[in-house]
């Protein structure tokens, strides 16, 4: 037997070794006289996924909190480096994995920038109804999902998940797989609609008015979830503007900064709606503005899918394979369902490009987590963190 | 009044509890093993490869030019070319290994295929006991007829039926062409020579 002790080399303890490598779960080393550190996760079955939450505690109330994140880290962006341009559209469906057809849309936009393509008419078409579906499927579950983690169990949540299912039948009608769609090209779609399509959205989204009429019968003047949500996690607007948040979380906080608006990417200058803002930035607020939006975009799709004119769905002129955009950088950025989604590509004029950089909304959102967190109990922050609406497969990437 | 948001949500809840008795479109859950979903056309799991003529060997439309190979973005797909017996390559695939437990059934393989030799199949159900041969299909376990495509996919089968018949049109009446341009020369030799005297009188511009 090895007898440690004598061996020639140094015995490092885990405690003296250099920073960035030590054990302690906390960053900052001890916690202090009467604190508790809690270390949450990453198998959590609340933190959405593999992601680690280190509280330091007073009792109940949270002192300290530092997000981990990295357990679902794929080399999405180097991996991307390595390829072509048209190989990355189905990793991109891996990001965040609700709404791959606007992850699509980002990345698809930003190679569309770089190579200065405008896609058809049709195209865009299609792809504004593809992705105000996504984001009707995507704050359904949102909301289900919230209110599990209030301790609802189940039926909110299958309430959402019966309706986001006739949503992703009608994705599996289009694209061919419920969630990783890999749909849209650079230069418009991948294929045409099937036939009778646009009938049965037209049916799904007719329907859909119901579901939100019941779902808010059921939920938002619910003693319990009023109690739990509001006042809870209050993000101040000043605050989500410096933490650079969108999406929901920044409307929330009443700031209006809505890309679609913004930025009039694809066709959405031409549609009708409005954008739903909070007044007190707490979790209640961020649960309500994702209930409007839905409704918005019930709007949207309403306008889109009566004027889907025909014609091509991809330029003829592109070629997928062998796709060499000029040398340059560009920047396409899109409002997904969480936040401001954003590529940054730079090409050196071959086959792959140079630079691949993802702007992820999730991880992005999650850096205001810590304070919104401080001062409240413990089991809100299960609550705040599903306010914020985050996908593993993105933060990581 | 407290617990009145909560009496209503509860309304809600009975309200769907007592409707799924009176109203089969309410119950959205099938049976799955006993019963099956029918899939959409468009739906796909893993690719698989055409072949005609009811040969599964020589009858492959895949010529082994191993696009899908270079193209696949997990790198799930292995080609060997076959060779004759002087070691002159062919136009057929020896090896053609796909690694499904790598697949991601993307459809990008389908997508650049020039030859509209691989496209998606429709299975599922196709757990193993092994993790790593059963996983791996080979070139015979993919081949599957033209007539099962039509089945799984009849209108995008139908399309390419269309397009490779007026390729194979367009090859017959490009052969006949060169047939006749190849008659052409014992009449009229100087004709299929055009390009080369106009590099000379490119040099006679300046002068």
């Amino acid at each position: 037997m090895v007898d440690f002790a004598s061996a020639n080399e140094p015995v490092v303890s885990p405690l003296e070794m250099p920073t960035g490598f030590h054990f302690t779960p906390s960053s900052e080393g001890t916690v202090g006289e009467g604190l508790l550190e809690v270390s949450m996760g990453p198998q959590h079955p609340s933190t959405h996924g593999v992601f680690r939450m280190d509280l330091v505690l007073d009792g109940e109330t949270v002192v300290r909190l530092k997000p981990v994140f990295g357990y679902l880290h794929r080399n999405h962006e180097k991996i991307a480096e390595t390829i072509t341009y048209l190989a990355s559209i189905p990793y991109t469906d891996r990001l965040d994995y609700f709404c791959s057809l606007t992850n699509n849309w980002a990345y698809v936009l930003a190679v569309e920038k770089l190579a200065g393509i405008t896609p058809p008419e049709r195209a865009e078409y299609i792809r504004v109804i593809a992705a105000e579906l996504t984001r009707l499927q995507n704050h359904a579950c949102m909301m289900g999902f919230l209110t599990q983690d209030l301790g609802a169990m189940g039926t909110p949540l299958m309430y959402a998940f019966r309706e986001r299912e006739k949503i992703l039948d009608l994705v599996e009608a289009l694209t061919g797989a419920r969630m990783m769609c890999n749909y849209f090209r650079f230069g418009g779609c991948r294929t045409d609609l099937p036939a009778g399509w646009l009938e049965q959205t037209r049916q799904v989204v007719a329907h859909f008015p119901h579901f939100l009429d019941e779902f808010e019968s059921l939920l938002i003047t619910n003693e319990i979830l009023m109690a739990r949500t509001q006042g809870v996690g209050v993000l101040p607007r000043e605050l989500a503007i410096n933490a650079s948040a969108t999406g929901p979380v920044l409307r929330g906080s009443g700031v209006d900064y809505d890309l679609r608006k913004v930025d009039h990417y694809g066709i959405y200058d031409r549609f009708e709606f409005r954008v739903p803002l909070g007044d007190h930035g707490d979790c209640y607020d961020r649960f309500m503005i994702r209930l409007l939006e839905m409704r918005e975009s019930i709007k949207i799709l309403n306008a889109a899918l009566k004027d889907v004119p025909e014609g091509p769905v991809m330029d003829p002129k592109i070629k997928i394979r062998n796709f060499k955009p000029k040398s340059g950088e560009a920047y396409g950025r899109i409002e997904g369902p969480k936040g401001e989604l954003g590529f940054y590509l730079i090409s050196d004029g071959s086959t792959n490009p140079y630079r691949y950089r993802i702007r992820p909304p999730s991880l992005i959102n999650l850096t205001a987590l810590e304070d919104m967190c401080i001062g409240q109990k413990i089991a809100d922050v299960v609550v705040i963190l599903g306010s914020i609406d985050i996908v593993l497969g993105e933060v990581d990437r | 009044m407290l617990g009145s948001g909560i009496i209503k949500g509860l309304l809600e809840t009975a309200r769907n509890f007592f409707g799924s008795f009176r109203q089969p479109e309410r119950l959205v859950t099938i049976e799955y093993p006993e019963q099956q979903r029918t899939v959409p056309e468009n739906n796909r799991s893993f690719p698989f490869l055409v072949f005609d003529r009811n040969d599964p060997v020589k009858g492959l439309r895949c010529v082994s030019c191993k696009i899908c190979e270079k193209e696949c973005p997990p790198q799930c797909i292995y080609i060997e070319t076959e060779k004759d017996s002087r070691g002159k390559p062919i136009k057929h695939p020896k090896v053609f290994d796909i690694d499904i437990s790598v697949c991601m059934s993307c459809q990008i393989c389908v997508e650049v295929c020039p030859f509209d030799s691989i496209k998606m199949d429709q299975t599922y159900e196709l757990s193993q006991f092994s993790r790593y041969d059963a996983l791996i299909l080979h070139k015979i376990d993919l081949a599957k007829s033209n007539e099962y495509y039509h089945q799984i996919k009849p209108t995008e089968a139908g399309l390419v039926d269309e397009q490779l018949a007026a390729e194979r049109e367009a090859q017959i009446a490009k052969a006949k062409a060169a047939a006749a341009i190849k008659v052409a020369p014992a009449t009229a030799s100087p004709t299929p020579k055009p390009p080369s005297p106009a590099p000379p009188a490119k040099t006679e511009v300046p002068a």
